[in-house]
Order: structure tokens, then C-alpha cells, then sequence
């Protein structure tokens, strides 16, 4: 039987929803060992087993930045453990440990996959999701696989509790950093990630100000509120609320795009939403080309008075 | 402080990218721009060397074609650049180019490397930690806020529910995101001097290095296609459609 690392981060005391998705495709692969990364708990590790992880090495960088100690660690157990394949998900320290651990290893990764095989080939969507790209890596050894949020349904086999082993991390010298502080942004209404309905705005909304009116469609929907990256990075709102490629991937009942062109970028992260309403005042955007409804017209015309009339209801 | 930006050149983002049919790599036109999430790491490096007395080096692996994307960088104000174009590195993977970039970087010498999140045409988002790893140096990663002085750096991580202080000593590598600060847009004089500025054209055989690609594009299809509904013009009454669209989905 193949034999499968995924690399899971804690957050919050628990494993990343995005691990427990990890594992879920793991167990159907191979043998599954998870790297759990973070302070650990009788509880944490109960249910990296309940999700099919066999046995779980535990790194605890403390207040050290992660990547160079924990790829160097795992790289020190790879020169006698032998994996076939080595998942992360296409997340922020993921990356850092997995770009990390592949030069140190000296193997190749493959990046935002949406699925692997147990040969470990992978499917990549590209162009915003409208083609498929199957690849494979050629040489021998472990494969390394960064694999996209919500490629897979995170499920439960309720597992027995797995062998734990502590792995000890190597003082890195210089290529070490430190956590020195933590900032949590405020956040209102339920998490994007969960929710079943989404309300999010680009850049068509025109000022910072004006994501009030999504905010207040939000609220009555008792939805969660999106971005842009164009708006993320204007600084009109925090990075958590960022849709797409490299911010949140999302598959909810409703979402509803205002002032949204709909780059391939962003694209990736909504598309597989249920109903996607959109509504933008060019009638070429591309968001219409996936919108079941779409609207043409101005945000601020729209909006005040479909908050008008919800407020009524 | 000596700065290395990692800057790539890439076809006009606002064309249509094409794949060759054989290997389903990109094809790559002789004139490429600088990729826009790299203009945040140039500027981001001139405010940085302008604080310090040093320069910025543009250090770049790719075709060099008639290389306006590596002048718009000079144009920006960085003293010279780096470029590695080699047929043989074609279709490299992110663990290849890696090796060039951080073979080119130290050839360079360096006290800050500053590289983009993830590139727009490829967006494997790793090739700044192998970078990284290969130098020996930390990857502060993410940052939207740098400040580097004195054999120090601190920065604003992003993460996904805010952000962390991280800090690391000097020789170190940091990826900027694009909210990082507000890149400069050239001025003529910056333009007509950026054609003057040295330009290094190194081949793989110039770096001692090893750059070998084992992984491969196999097919590609098309995606189950999801079309687009009903589009309305609004005449007033659009929200009425949207509040029929959400009643009959329970939403409301
Ligand atoms: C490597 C990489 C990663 C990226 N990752 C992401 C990502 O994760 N998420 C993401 O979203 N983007 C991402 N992007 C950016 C992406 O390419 C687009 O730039 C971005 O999605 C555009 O945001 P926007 O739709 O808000 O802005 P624009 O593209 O500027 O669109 C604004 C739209 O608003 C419409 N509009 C204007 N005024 C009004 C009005 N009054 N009423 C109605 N409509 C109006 C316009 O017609 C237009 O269609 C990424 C880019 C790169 C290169
Ligand atoms: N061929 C290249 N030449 C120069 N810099 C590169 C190259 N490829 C990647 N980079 C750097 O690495 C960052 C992330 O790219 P990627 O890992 O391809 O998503 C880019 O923003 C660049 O700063």
C-alpha cells in the first residue's frame, strides 16, 4: 500500500478544515501519516485519527516562523522514511514549508492541483477553471502536491487515535525568524468558508465606503461578505474576506457578485457556488458568463433598492 | 544595503494565453511586460536601497525577448539587471528556476531578496521559499508592511484572519503582496536612462549550477463548461428578479 504524508496546521487548537479535506483523500490512497504542526492536544490528534490519519509526527515551532525548521525536520525523517506522496494544501505556510522542503530535498512540487492520483499525478484548472491540465512528475521519489481548498469533502471513518511521535526541530541558525506578535482583524457574521450565502464587491462599487452597502445586503441575507484581490489590495477591506486564486475558495448556495468583472483569478474561487447572481453596468463582463442571473446596471442604483425592499419583508 | 528584486518578464496580461501543442508550454511573444505583482517588490526595493545607500539589482530567468519588460523595472529606477536565458531552461519547473535565480542571486551578493507572492503566469507561489532554502536565508513571507534597518527586518505577515509581526536578521528574503506600497509609474527621464543601464544576459553554463525539470504537462481538456442564465437589463425593477431568484432558493 502506498504510504502518504499530509501536512496539517493547526489554527485555533484544532487541524485547518483544509487538512481534515487532505486527509479525507488521503486514507483513499495509501497509508496516511500526518505532520501536524502547531501545540498539539489529546483532542487535535483524536481527530487527525478520526479522519484517517495511522500515525502523526507532531513539530511545535512555538514562536519560531515555521517553514525552515519544520521542512528541515521533515526533511531529516525522509532521508529513512520513503512516502510516495507528500500533500499540503495550497495555503499560506504550506507553501512556505513545502517550497522549503523541495529545495532541501532537491524534489519537485506540484501546485493549486484539485486532484491527486495514488501515482501521484494531478489536474490543475487553468484559464479561470475553463480547461483541465493533467500533469505528472517523472523522476522517483516523494511527490510533493499543493492541493486547492475545497478540492474535496472533508468525511469522517471514525478512526482509532493514531501513534503520535514528537519530531524534534533543528536549530536552523540564520534561516530562522520569529513570531513576535499576532493581530486578529474583527469579524462579523458567519465565516466565508461556511456560509451558504455570499455577498461580495469589486472594485465597481466605486470607494471603501461604499462596501457598506455590502455589509448591509450581508446582514439581511445573513450571509457572508466577499472581496476582490483589486479592492483587498486598495485597502478598502482586510485580505480575510479576499475570494479567489490566492484568497478564499468558496462553494455556497448563493453568490452574489457586485461590481465584479470577473477575472480568471477570482473566477476560480466562486464558480462552483451554486446560483452566482451578478450584477455589473458593462453587459460584456465576463462574471455574466457564468451568472445564472445577471444583471445589468449600476451597483448604486441596484442595491439600495434591493435593500429597500428586504428591509420591507 | 545591497537589494535583489526577482522580477519576471510575462505576455500582456490582458491578451489571451496561448499553449504550444506539444509540451503545453506558454507561449511567450518577444515582447513581454514586467509581471505586474513584481512591480510591488521593485518599489518596494528602491525605498528600501533610497533609505540605505545601496542599489537595486533586477535579477530575471526567462526568454529576454527585446527585454521592455526588464526596462520598465530600470525605468522604475534599479541600477542594472540580471537576466538568465537559456534555451535549455524552457519549461523549467518552479524547483529549476529556483536553483538559477538563487545561483544568479548569490553570484550578485546580496543583504535582501525581495520577490512577489506568486507570479501571474505561472502562480506556483514556491519559488521564493526554494530561493530561500537554497540561500540559507529566512523567507519572511506575505508581507504587507517592511521595515528592514540595521542587520534587522520586521514585517506585517498577512494571514488569513489578520496579521503577524515576524522578524528575522539580515541576510533574508521577503515576498511582498500587492497592498506592500504604491509602485512609481517611470518618468521620461527614468525611461530614456533605463536604455543606458547595464543588462547582464547570462546563460546556464555562466552560473554553476545544476537546473534539471522532472515534472510535466501530460494533457489538457476542457472543463465541464457552466453556462451563463438569464441577463436582464435594469430598468428600475432588476432587484424584484433578483428577490423572485432568492425567495424561490429559500435564501429569504
Ligand atoms: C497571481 C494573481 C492572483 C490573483 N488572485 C486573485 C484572487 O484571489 N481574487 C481576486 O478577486 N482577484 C485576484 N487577482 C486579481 C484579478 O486578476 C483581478 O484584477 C481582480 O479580480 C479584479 O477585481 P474587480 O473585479 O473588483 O475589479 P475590476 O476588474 O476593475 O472590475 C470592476 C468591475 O466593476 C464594474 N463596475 C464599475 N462601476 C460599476 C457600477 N457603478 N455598477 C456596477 N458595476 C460597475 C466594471 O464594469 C468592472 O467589470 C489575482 C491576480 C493575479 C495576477
Ligand atoms: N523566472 C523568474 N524570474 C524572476 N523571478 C521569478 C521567476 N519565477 C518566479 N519568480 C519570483 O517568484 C515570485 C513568485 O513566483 P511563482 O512562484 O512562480 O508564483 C515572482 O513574483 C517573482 O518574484
Amino acid at each position: 500500500m502506498a504510504e502518504v504524508w499530509v501536512f496539517v496546521r493547526e489554527f485555533d487548537g484544532a487541524p485547518t478544515p483544509l487538512a481534515l479535506e487532505l486527509l479525507t483523500k488521503a486514507r483513499q490512497v495509501g497509508d496516511t501519516t500526518a505532520v501536524y504542526v502547531g501545540t498539539g492536544s489529546e483532542e487535535a490528534f483524536a481527530r487527525l485519527g478520526e479522519y484517517g490519519a495511522k500515525n502523526v509526527f507532531h513539530l511545535d515551532p512555538k514562536d519560531s516562523l515555521v517553514a525552515a525548521p519544520v521542512a528541515r525536520a521533515m526533511a531529516e525523517r525522509l532521508e529513512t522514511d520513503k512516502p510516495d506522496l507528500i500533500l499540503f494544501g495550497q495555503a499560506y505556510d504550506d507553501r512556505d514549508v513545502a517550497g522549503r522542503l523541495a529545495a532541501r530535498i532537491g524534489r519537485p512540487i506540484l501546485s493549486n492541483a484539485t486532484n491527486v492520483t495514488l501515482e501521484g499525478s494531478t489536474s490543475h484548472e487553468i484559464f479561470g477553471g475553463t480547461q483541465i491540465a493533467e500533469a505528472e512528475i517523472t523522476s522517483a521519489g516523494p511527490k510533493l502536491v499543493l492541493i486547492r481548498p475545497k478540492s474535496f469533502a472533508a468525511e469522517p471513518t471514525g478512526g482509532a487515535a493514531p501513534q503520535v511521535t514528537v519530531l524534534d526541530l533543528p536549530d536552523v541558525g540564520g534561516a530562522g525568524a520569529k513570531v513576535t506578535g499576532t493581530h486578529v482583524e474583527e469579524r462579523q457574521g458567519p465565516k466565508l468558508e461556511d456560509a451558504s450565502v455570499i455577498v461580495s464587491g469589486g472594485r465597481g462599487l466605486g470607494s471603501a465606503e461604499n462596501y457598506e452597502l455590502i455589509e448591509k445586503l450581508g446582514k439581511l441575507l445573513r450571509a457572508a461578505t466577499g472581496a476582490t484581490r483589486a479592492i483587498v489590495d486598495a485597502g478598502w477591506v482586510p485580505y480575510a474576506k479576499q475570494v479567489g486564486q490566492t484568497g478564499k475558495t468558496v462553494k455556497p448556495d448563493v453568490y452574489i457578485a457586485c461590481g465584479i468583472s470577473g477575472a480568471m483569478q477570482h473566477l476560480v474561487g466562486m464558480k462552483d457556488s451554486k446560483v452566482i447572481i451578478a450584477i455589473n453596468k458593462d453587459a460584456d463582463a465576463p462574471i455574466f458568463g457564468i451568472a445564472d442571473l445577471g444583471v445589468v446596471g449600476d451597483v448604486h442604483k441596484v442595491l439600495p433598492k434591493l435593500i429597500e425592499a428586504l428591509e420591507k419583508r | 544595503m545591497r537589494i535583489v528584486v526577482c522580477a519576471k518578464q510575462i505576455p500582456d496580461p490582458a491578451t489571451p494565453y496561448k499553449l504550444e501543442a506539444d509540451t503545453h508550454w506558454l507561449v511567450r511573444p518577444a515582447e513581454q511586460v514586467l509581471d505586474d505583482t513584481d512591480r510591488y517588490g521593485v518599489e518596494m526595493g528602491l525605498q528600501l536601497a533610497q533609505n540605505s545607500d545601496g542599489g537595486v539589482t533586477i535579477v530575471s530567468m526567462g526568454p529576454a525577448g527585446s527585454m521592455q519588460g526588464l526596462r520598465q523595472a530600470l525605468a522604475m529606477g534599479a541600477e542594472k539587471a540580471v537576466i538568465i536565458d537559456d534555451p535549455t531552461l524552457r519549461g523549467s519547473d518552479a524547483l529549476a528556476t529556483a536553483r538559477v535565480l538563487a545561483a544568479a542571486i548569490a553570484r550578485e551578493g546580496f543583504d535582501l531578496v525581495i520577490a512577489g507572492t506568486e507570479s501571474t503566469d505561472g502562480y506556483s507561489g514556491v519559488v521564493p521559499q526554494m530561493v530561500a532554502e537554497i540561500l540559507d536565508v529566512p523567507a519572511l513571507t506575505y508581507a504587507t508592511e517592511v521595515k528592514a534597518a540595521e542587520g534587522k527586518i520586521t514585517i506585517h505577515r498577512q494571514t488569513s484572519t489578520g496579521y503577524e509581526v515576524v522578524e528575522g536578521s539580515l541576510p533574508a528574503l521577503v515576498t511582498v503582496t500587492a497592498g506592500v506600497v504604491e509602485p512609481r509609474y517611470p518618468t521620461f527621464k527614468g525611461i530614456m536612462e533605463a536604455k543606458k543601464k547595464p543588462v547582464d544576459n547570462l546563460a546556464l553554463a555562466d552560473l554553476s549550477v545544476e537546473a534539471t525539470t522532472d515534472q510535466k504537462v501530460t494533457s489538457i481538456s476542457d472543463a465541464p463548461a457552466r453556462s451563463g442564465g438569464a441577463k436582464i437589463e435594469d430598468d428600475g425593477a432588476a432587484h424584484e428578479k433578483i428577490i423572485e431568484l432568492l425567495a424561490q432558493k429559500k435564501v429569504i
